[in-house]
């Protein structure tokens, strides 16, 4: 690894840090994804640290360049991250839809009253 | 259209509007039908479920679904309504496809509703003829079972049939006359749109399959 690629990877990593750590404190991230997003920068600092890491897992997973053991891993974690907000956008559409139903019944009680209260013999509405 | 539902059947009326812009809810209102306004348009399965969800909380006993385009004749009411009273289903579904029908699918459509009839058949035994048809009677049990979480809300057609068969209901179904839709215009519209439909009916029934009864 060259002089070059270390300190471009390191600065990297730090701006990442610093982007986060701002977006938490200005309360535009929530904690809960923070750690993530920390972690990652962390695991590049790590590696850019201890390079013969990356060479172990490389060989490990039979890869031929280290490049490729990156490229890998980075796609891996991009395809959960992924997965992940797809769950939580499944969640939240249905709790968004379980909300509006419920506010639209809620809202009806009023909307149709009023004018039941203007010609009160309109009709009547019992429950069967 | 509830002036139509009064001459049949002394009921109570509910129109979901699903965040329609026009003077919808003022008049079906003013017509003396009880109004749910959704804040914003949601689709159609979810403007059904609302109405399980109201009739759940009103503790009504049975529930008669029509479409708001007028394509659903009032007249049958009264018999869809005496099949699940009577006991003899949970559902009962208006079927616009049998013999003295006058009703007139396109290819397209006709072809899907094939489909999905041969696959309703091979799933559950039953012969659904019209699996499409959005005018039901339900039971209490039925509609109680339809506000989980897991009912389709996108397309609620084939799939929902099944979900409820599984489920132990039972379905039955009562020939009805449709009229095309005065404005020619249906939910399901080019090729694109229909092509995807029939797509994500297929995985929404096979993924109502691999699911847990």
């Amino acid at each position: 690894m060259t002089i070059h690629q270390k300190v471009f990877a390191i600065f990297a990593s730090i701006v990442i840090f610093i982007v986060i750590i701002n977006l938490v404190k200005k309360n535009k991230l929530k904690e809960e994804y923070s750690w993530l997003w920390l972690l990652t920068g962390f695991v590049m600092i790590i590696l850019v640290l201890w390079y013969d890491l990356l060479l172990m897992i490389t060989r490990l997973i039979g890869a031929v360049q280290p490049t490729t053991t990156v490229f890998i891993f980075a796609i891996l974690f991009l395809i959960c991250v992924a997965l992940h907000f797809a769950i939580k956008i499944s969640i939240l559409t249905d709790q968004v839809k379980n909300l509006s139903q419920k506010i639209s019944l809620l809202d009806a009680e009023g909307y149709n009253n009023s004018l039941i209260n203007h010609s009160p013999d309109s009709h009547n509405r019992q429950p069967q | 259209m509830i002036d139509n539902i009064r001459r049949y059947s002394d009921v109570d009326i509910v129109v979901i509007d699903d965040g329609s812009q026009d003077g919808t809810s003022l008049a079906a209102r003013d017509a003396g039908a009880f109004v749910i306004r959704h804040p914003f348009n949601m689709g159609y399965g979810v403007a059904l479920q609302t109405g399980y969800k109201y009739a759940v909380e009103k503790n009504y006993g049975v529930l008669l679904q029509m479409d708001g385009d007028g394509q659903h004749s009032a007249e049958f009411i009264p018999e869809l309504f005496r099949q699940v009273e009577n006991f003899n289903c949970d559902v009962a579904i208006g079927s616009r496809f049998h013999a003295e029908s006058q009703y007139r699918a396109g290819f397209l459509k006709s072809t899907g509703i094939y489909i999905f009839r041969k696959i309703i058949w091979m799933i559950t035994g039953e012969k659904i003829t019209d699996p499409t048809s959005g005018y039901q009677c339900l039971n209490r049990k039925a509609f109680e079972f339809l506000t989980n979480d897991i009912f389709p809300c996108d397309y609620p057609d084939a799939n929902v049939i099944i979900m409820l068969h599984r489920a132990g209901f039972k379905i039955r179904e009562i020939p009805v006359e449709m009229t095309s839709n005065p404005d020619g215009r249906s939910m399901h519209q080019g090729i694109f749109t229909i092509n995807y439909y029939l797509f994500k009916m297929f995985l929404s029934i096979f993924i109502t399959l691999i699911r847990k009864k």
